[in-house]
Order: structure tokens, then sequence, then C-alpha cells
């Protein structure tokens, strides 16, 4: 089972560890020959306008959108989830959607890194809180048709998921719970 | 569900904690940080791709040109610099001054570097950095200084290097001492651990964690001297997992240019086919100073 990572920039080593834990195999993804060759996709914690940058220069933009549009399963986390949303607020006006779910997130919604939390989050469908870390996160402001919204904080979705797309504010990456991790191979039906 | 967790209220939170701080350095790997002296630098860098700018007013090499005593930014200077970015802003406080640490702090700047670029404030004390709720990066030439600053609340060490040279050299030894050192560790039994931490000069704790996990428990950064995008990918291929640039950027002849290289030298840091075809055309690099020639070693400011 080899979970494709984009390792253009941002959290790739917690991902990788989370993956591996579960079983999976992490591939890097940097070209679009490694993109071609994967099965699903995690998009990682990083800093968004620096992922669409690199997306456009190696090549990926395209192959992207167009395995997206196909259903490829994909995972975006923090600055994952900005590169996956419809629409982008406080963003930058060259950076790319690829619109991998009906969203519309606001960048470093929660403030500067002296805002950054943890705390734990009620998520819908987990018997338990999941102790979840917010870095300059985002959150998301408008949830289109189809759009089911797992965990919210201050009313402000944070956890969504549409088809075989999931996207997080925060980063489970981070704090050694699998359980996100392991609903996402289930929905790409790796588990 | 009784209660719909759209509607839920804010859960209990906590800012300021480890996993927060180390976090946002988890978040800049495999990036860029560019120092910038105005907002027009500060867009030209997030332009080209860099993860995070740091905010000063002379960069190093006009710091060395110029002498006097170095200090933290103008908070105007920072704010213009803030007003204009999306991606995180550093700032530099001097060794031991956490009055400008605690300013810097209530500017909401993202990482305060207690820096050796400028002039030290203490001799003997750095600042306490688990005092605050901003995160430090703090820089290292070995081992035992990065787990000194980890211990006083560093969550980010960056090799020092010998800033403002555009000269590789002392960045490579420092990381080389760094990671030479961790290796060895791993290898140590339990009493070669004890005298470690001695000859380190290092709290045990940290010493017997980096022979567990083979690696520091904050990330590494690489800084001081990085010219080209070839430095910025021969520190990854030494093991940093993110590059500071100073002067190299903006003392180039063409700053952009060079700066969205860099940022793609650091992300294809393993693919030679890719690193040529970014380093061609950039015009000419910041000239370099031998480090021999040098009146003042910034790498030899901290304790």
């Amino acid at each position: 089972m080899a979970v494709g990572l984009l390792a253009l920039q941002g959290a790739i080593g917690p991902h990788a560890d989370a993956l591996r834990a579960l079983g999976a195999t992490p591939v890097e993804v940097r070209t679009p020959d490694q993109l071609a060759a994967v099965d699903a996709l995690i998009i990682p914690g990083g800093e968004s306008t620096t992922m669409s940058k690199l997306l456009d220069t190696s090549g990926l933009a395209q192959p992207l959108r167009d395995r997206l549009a196909d259903g490829l399963p994909t995972f975006g986390t923090c600055a994952g989830m900005i590169v996956l949303a419809r629409t982008v607020l406080d963003g930058r006006a060259d950076q790319n959607s690829y619109d991998g779910i009906d969203v519309t997130v606001r960048r470093n919604a929660f403030g500067r890194q002296v805002d950054s939390f943890e705390a734990d989050l009620a998520i819908d469908g987990l018997d338990t809180p999941f102790h979840a870390v917010f870095i300059r996160a985002p959150f998301v402001e408008e949830v289109g048709e189809g759009v089911e919204v797992l965990a919210s904080v201050d009313g402000h979705p944070v956890l969504c998921r549409q088809g075989r797309v999931m996207v997080s504010a925060f980063h489970p990456e981070l704090t050694g719970d699998l359980r996100l991790h392991e609903q996402f191979l289930q929905l790409a039906d790796m588990a | 569900m009784a209660e719909s967790s759209s509607t839920a209220a804010r859960p209990a939170s906590e800012t300021g904690t480890q996993l927060v701080k180390r976090g946002l350095a988890e978040m800049l790997k495999g990036g860029v940080i560019m120092d910038v002296v105005d907002p027009d630098q500060a867009r030209i860098a997030e332009d080209a791709g860099a993860v995070a700018v740091m905010a000063l007013e002379r960069v190093p090499s006009d710091i060395r040109r110029d002498g006097g005593v170095a200090r933290m930014s103008d908070p105007e200077m920072i704010e213009g610099i803030q007003a204009v970015c999306t991606i995180p802003v550093m700032a530099k406080a001097r060794i031991g001054h956490f009055v400008e640490a605690q300013i810097l702090e209530a500017l909401g700047v993202d990482y305060v570097d207690e820096s050796e670029v400028l002039t030290p404030a203490d001799e003997a004390h750095h600042i306490d950095k688990w005092a605050f709720t901003v995160p430090f990066v703090c820089g290292a030439t070995n081992l035992g200084e990065a787990l000194r600053r980890i211990s006083e609340g560093a969550c980010m060490i960056r090799s020092k290097g010998e800033a403002g040279t555009g000269n590789v050299v002392e960045a490579v030894r420092h990381l080389r001492s760094i990671l030479g050192d961790i290796r060895k560790v791993t290898q140590a039994d339990g009493p070669e651990l004890f005298e470690w931490a001695k000859r380190l000069q290092a709290p045990l704790p940290l010493v017997q964690e980096i022979h567990e996990t083979g690696k520091l428990p904050v990330p590494l950064f690489c800084a001081g001297g990085l010219a080209t995008p070839a430095d910025a990918a021969l520190a990854m291929q030494l093991g940093a997992e993110s590059v500071f640039v100073g002067s190299g950027i903006f003392k180039s002849d063409n700053p952009s240019l060079r700066a969205k290289a860099i940022v793609e030298a650091t992300t294809h840091f393993n693919d030679p086919a890719i690193l040529a075809k970014v380093s061609r055309g950039l015009g000419a690099a910041i000239p370099g100073l031998e480090i021999g020639k040098l009146e003042t070693t910034y790498a030899d400011r901290g304790w």
C-alpha cells in the first residue's frame, strides 16, 4: 500500500511516521512521475504559498488537478487544507486553487504564532476527544453541498470530508494519535 | 448526536506550549527563511516562495561593514514588514536581551532569533526562553551549544556558520560538528553518555534522548554564509532541515531570480539535474569574504 506524501516543503516526516505505524508505505512526491505512481496522497502542513509556487515550478500543478478530478483519495492538513480548498481568503492573489473540496478557507484565521494553540477536540465518529494542535491555522468559512463537517472550533469547521477528500486545519501528525490517518486509509480503501 | 459539533464552543485550549512552538519549526522544514530589511524585499522574498522572513535593519554583511553596536530593529520597521507579509515574520534580539525579546513578542513576531549577528547584551546568560509564548531559534556551532540552548527553551536550532561572508565553509563545519557528534552519541554506552554530557557541558537527559532518537529534539536548520542554490542543497544533503539565507540574496545581482532558485534547490536538494537547471544564469553572487581575514567572527558569540 503506497501512499504519496507531497514532499515539496513542510512537516513531511511526522506524516511518514504515522503511515508507517499503520503499515502503509509512504512515498515522497516531488515530480509528476512520482505523483502518477501513487494511489492516495497526503498534503502536509507547511507554508501554503511556498507549496503553491513549488507545485508550479515542479510541474505538478496540472497533474495534481487532473488526479483530484479523477477522485484521488487525498488528505490535506493545515497548508494542505488550503491547497485543496475551492476558495482561499487572505491568501496571495497568485495562490493556486486545486478545488479538491468545496470549502472556503481563511488563512491564518486564528492569528499569529503567539495565538497558536492545542486543545482536545470532539470529532464526529470518534468515541473520545482528539488532541489537536493548531499552528497559525486556517479555518473553514463556508462549506458547499455534500461537505461533511466533522469538527469545529468557535463554530468554524476545522475537519471536513467530501467524497474521498479529507481536510483538517490542525495537525494529526504531530500528536501520535493515528485515528484520522486510519480513517483516511479506510477512505482510500487501503486499510 | 444531541449537540452538533458545528455549534460547539471553543474547547479549553493552551498557547505557547512546546508542541505548538516546535510545531511551527516543523512546518518551516524544507524551506528557505530570508533576511529582509524593508517591505519591498519582504514582497520579493514571499513572491519567490520563502517560508518565512527575518526582519532586520541591516543584513549581516552591512553590519560587518558598518561596525558599531547592532541591536533589535525598530518596531515600526518590523510592523511595516508584517503588514505586507502573509508568511511568518521572525526578528532578532541580542543574546541575553530579554527585554528586546519581550518587545518582539508584544509585536506578534512569529519567531524570535536570539542572534549572535547582533552585539551581545549579556556575556554570561542567554534569555530564559521558557518564559515566553513566542518561540525562539538560537545559533550553535557544536552539539553542546545546541543542547544548552534547547535546555534554555529554544525550539529550533540553526547552525551558525559565519553570517555576512557569503562563505559556506563555517556553516559546513558547524553542521558536520553537530551531526557528527549526534552520530557518535547514538553509539555510546551508558557510562560514555555521562562523559558525553560532561564534555558537551549539556544536560544528561538531553544527551540520553539523542542516544535514543538519533536526532536533536527540535528541528536543525542551517545558516551563515549560504550564497548559491548549490550551497543550500549542500546544507540539506549534509542533514540540515531548512536553510536561512541572509546577505546572500539581497547582496547578489538579481535577488528575485536567486531567491527563487534557492527555494527550488532546497526542495529538490537531492536531484542534481534540477540543481543544474536552477543554478543557471543567476548573475553574480555576493562577493564573499575569507574567514581568516575577518576582524570579528560572530560564531564565537554565545556561551
